[in-house]
């Protein structure tokens, strides 16, 4: 609690103190003229009226002196001054009710101030990735320094249990780092001398000394921290009906209350020549407006999204605001780019096809290959390729693990285009494509298989060829199915990629429909023609990883991105960013998204709902004070009640 | 320019009326009221006095929210 609340607590405790004390005294039987009890009971009353409801009182007060009359605060002064003036007007010396009003809308307000601070404190200790400090080792001695002093290409420490402040490369130590924070992946990540290591990461076992590559503001952790911080500025539809609701329906309320005051007496009056009756009617209006208060309903909904927003960030999930929330929960169609998003967007090495010992075939036979025969392709591949830095030649060097020998290699030419030619241990070998092959003159079989093909002839003779490809993400298939289970209606792939490649993935993760050997232009072509042929009322969402794609994930409904870690245009350009690569995150995002906005739904309905009746029930007399200040205070309670429920986590990790 | 203040407001919907009251006054170009995170983040016209017209902001914020404070 704070030091505001803890006043209105004390406040709170002394007049009930005092309201019950006046109770159980009997005041009456003080032998004193019955004009000075009244007097007397009344000042007593009124001082207690005065602790609780003071700042009401001033509040309402100023809104009038402001222009800006029609707020709870006068609601709640209007009504119990009337509820006062009433018990004065009938001589019946029941105070209680005003103050008892009075008292309960405070303890609401209180409530409703505590749990909103309690849980906003929550949520935003789940996205605290602010580093304090940054140590750098000044005469053997750690100086601790604000990060944002630190310039790039500082040597930084990061002792075991401290977050990393700013992005670099690892220069001394080994370490395991939780990355938790920033992608909600549990498994420890480790680093080396020379790994490059993002700042919000906490290090977990050793020292580690970093060269810093950015300025702090520059960094992955500041990047975050400002999405996160502005991310619930952008509102979303239902947060804005609800501020828009509250401004007219104040007023609003406050005429049909007036009006109850005053058409019913004077109806009474004129048609039915009975009394006025004025004192019921006052009483009733004033109840109206006791009911009217709409505080479960404003403040609810942004708590809602809010929390939506925290439980996310916390699965590693980054929403750049309630509206996206909003569009998210509709979405009808998810439109995947393939490379980076359902793939790894690595090559690697997927199989090697030797020619068959027993019929000759290079692949599709049945018959077990030659092992030895693979490692020599693969061998001499690598060596062929070593002076080259293109991802495929990479591929080959990483699946053939070992140790280069580059005085092995000699003549090397690269054909652009093509591949290259070389001499390894004197032996000429080419590797390369069809078209090399075409060019040498050599005889090449074509392989069944999808991906990216390097045909080897050594020493003039084809001798097979080497299958790279992209791997699929092991969650894609996953995702797809999820996706369909939450009722999506087309998920679709879009890629630059070749038909076979593209119809292999799309098979192996069961997708609905496909689209290869797009250009970036038409990808956003493609997105558009969805976008003009969708459901009315459902969206789209565009899952991307920001490579090349960021024009498409402007233009979709909802733009989703792949890996913030370390890709600022993906940052820029989408709404939603999934911080682990992993696109099971994406029927997640979707889910969680469904969520919050049913809980906004099923808050706005019970809070209308309660309202409405209890005043029609005012508006007949069947309600009094008593009941209509806990049907506001109590539907406030469920409501932020109901609200935290976002922030619970939708499913277990796979 | 772009500025972001830390603030103390106690309702939503204190916090929207205090967006509206700020994006009013001279000088702000733009301005959100996040009430989750109690930030207020305010968008200068060019050429405006930060300090001067924060002033203002925050008188014509306490006008609409006797309570609120903001972090100058």
């Amino acid at each position: 609690m704070n030091k505001k609340q803890k006043k209105m607590l004390t406040r709170i405790i002394i007049s009930a103190v005092l309201l019950i004390l006046v109770n159980i005294i009997p005041i009456d039987k003080i032998p004193l003229p019955e004009m000075i009890l009244f007097i007397g009971k009344l000042v007593i009353y009124i001082v207690i009226y005065i602790i609780i409801g003071h700042d009401i009182l001033r509040k309402a007060g100023k809104g009038i002196l402001n222009r800006r009359i029609f707020d709870e605060n006068f609601l709640m002064a209007v009504a119990t001054v009337g509820a006062f003036i009433l018990a004065i007007i009938e001589k019946s010396g029941d105070y209680n009710e005003a103050i008892a009003v009075m008292l309960f809308y405070q303890i609401g307000e209180l409530f409703q101030s505590y749990a909103v601070g309690k849980s906003r404190k929550n949520i935003s200790a789940l996205m605290d990735i602010r580093p304090d400090y940054a140590n750098i080792e000044k005469d053997g001695v750690l100086e601790k320094l604000d990060p944002d002093e630190v310039t790039a290409g500082t040597i930084i420490v990061v002792q075991p249990g401290e977050k990393v402040p700013i992005d670099g490369v690892v220069t001394e130590g080994t370490s395991s780092l939780n990355t938790a924070a920033l992608t909600g992946e549990s498994v420890p990540r480790d680093v080396k001398a020379g790994d490059e290591i993002i700042s919000g990461c906490i290090n977990l076992n050793g020292v580690l000394k970093i060269r810093t590559t950015k300025a702090f503001g520059e960094s992955t952790v500041s990047k975050i921290l400002e999405l996160v911080e502005n991310s619930s500025s952008n509102k979303s539809k239902s947060e804005n009906f609800i501020s828009k609701f509250a401004r007219i329906y104040t007023p609003i309320v406050c005429y049909l209350a007036l009006a109850l005051l005053v058409i019913p007496p004077i109806f009474n009056v004129l048609l039915l020549h009975a009394s006025a009756d004025f004192t019921t009617w006052l009483y009733r209006s004033l109840t109206f407006l006791v009911v009217s208060c709409p505080c479960a309903l404003v403040i609810s909904i942004p708590l809602t999204f809010f929390a939506a927003i925290g439980g996310a960030s916390r699965e590693g999930i980054l929403v750049k605001g309630s509206n996206y929330l909003e569009t998210l929960s509709k979405t009808g169609y998810v439109v995947f780019d393939k490379t980076g998003t359902l793939t790894h967007g690595v090559f690697k090495v997927n199989g090697i096809h030797s020619s068959c010992d027993k019929c000759g075939e290079f692949c599709g036979c049945e018959h077990e290959h030659n092992e030895e025969d693979a490692k020599r392709i693969l061998e001499y591949a690598a060596l062929a390729e070593i002076a080259s830095s293109h991802p495929i030649s990479n591929s080959l060097k990483v699946a053939y693990g070992k140790m280069l020998d580059r005085n092995r290699v000699t003549d090397i030419e690269e054909i652009s285009g093509h591949g290259i030619l070389a001499k390894v241990d004197g032996i000429p070998v080419a590797v390369g494509n069809a078209r090399l092959m075409e060019r040498e003159g050599y005889e090449y079989k074509k392989c069944t298989h999808p991906g990216t093909i390097v045909h080897i002839a050594i020493d003039g003779k084809y001798e097979g060829h080497i299958l790279i490809s992209d791997v699929i993400k092991e969650n894609s298939g996953k995702a797809i199915k999820e996706l369909r289970n939450a009722g999506i209606i087309r998920n679709i792939m879009l890629t630059g990629d070749d038909r076979v490649i593209a119809e292999h993935t799309a098979t192996e993760i069961k997708i609905d429909e496909f689209h290869a050997e797009l250009l970036p232009a038409d990808k956003v072509s493609r997105v558009e023609e969805l976008l003009s042929g969708k459901e009315s009322g459902r969206t789209l969402a565009f899952v991307g990883d920001g490579i090349n794609d960021a024009p498409v994930l402007t233009r979709a409904d909802v733009g989703i991105a792949m890996g913030a870690m370390g890709s600022d245009a993906a940052i820029e350009a989408a709404d939603v960013v999934l911080m682990d690569d992993d696109p099971v995150n994406v029927p997640r995002a979707i889910k969680i998204a469904k969520r919050a906005l049913k809980i906004v739904y099923e808050n706005i309905g019970f809070a209308l709902l309660i309202k409405i009746g209890c005043l029609i029930l005012a508006a007949v007399g069947l309600a009094n004070m008593w009941l209509a200040i806990f049907a506001d205070v109590g539907v406030m309670v469920l409501c932020v009640l109901n609200a935290m429920r976002a922030l619970i986590k939708i499913d277990k990790k796979s | 320019m772009k500025k972001t203040y830390s603030i103390e407001v106690d309702c939503a919907n204190c916090a929207n009326l205090m967006e509206e009251t700020t994006k009013k006054v001279n000088g702000v170009a733009n301005a959100t009221v996040n009430f989750m995170t109690q930030k207020m983040i305010v968008e200068f016209d060019e050429g405006a006095d930060e300090k001067g017209t924060m002033k203002e902001v925050l008188k014509a914020c306490k006008k609409v929210e006797p309570d609120c404070e903001i972090e100058l």
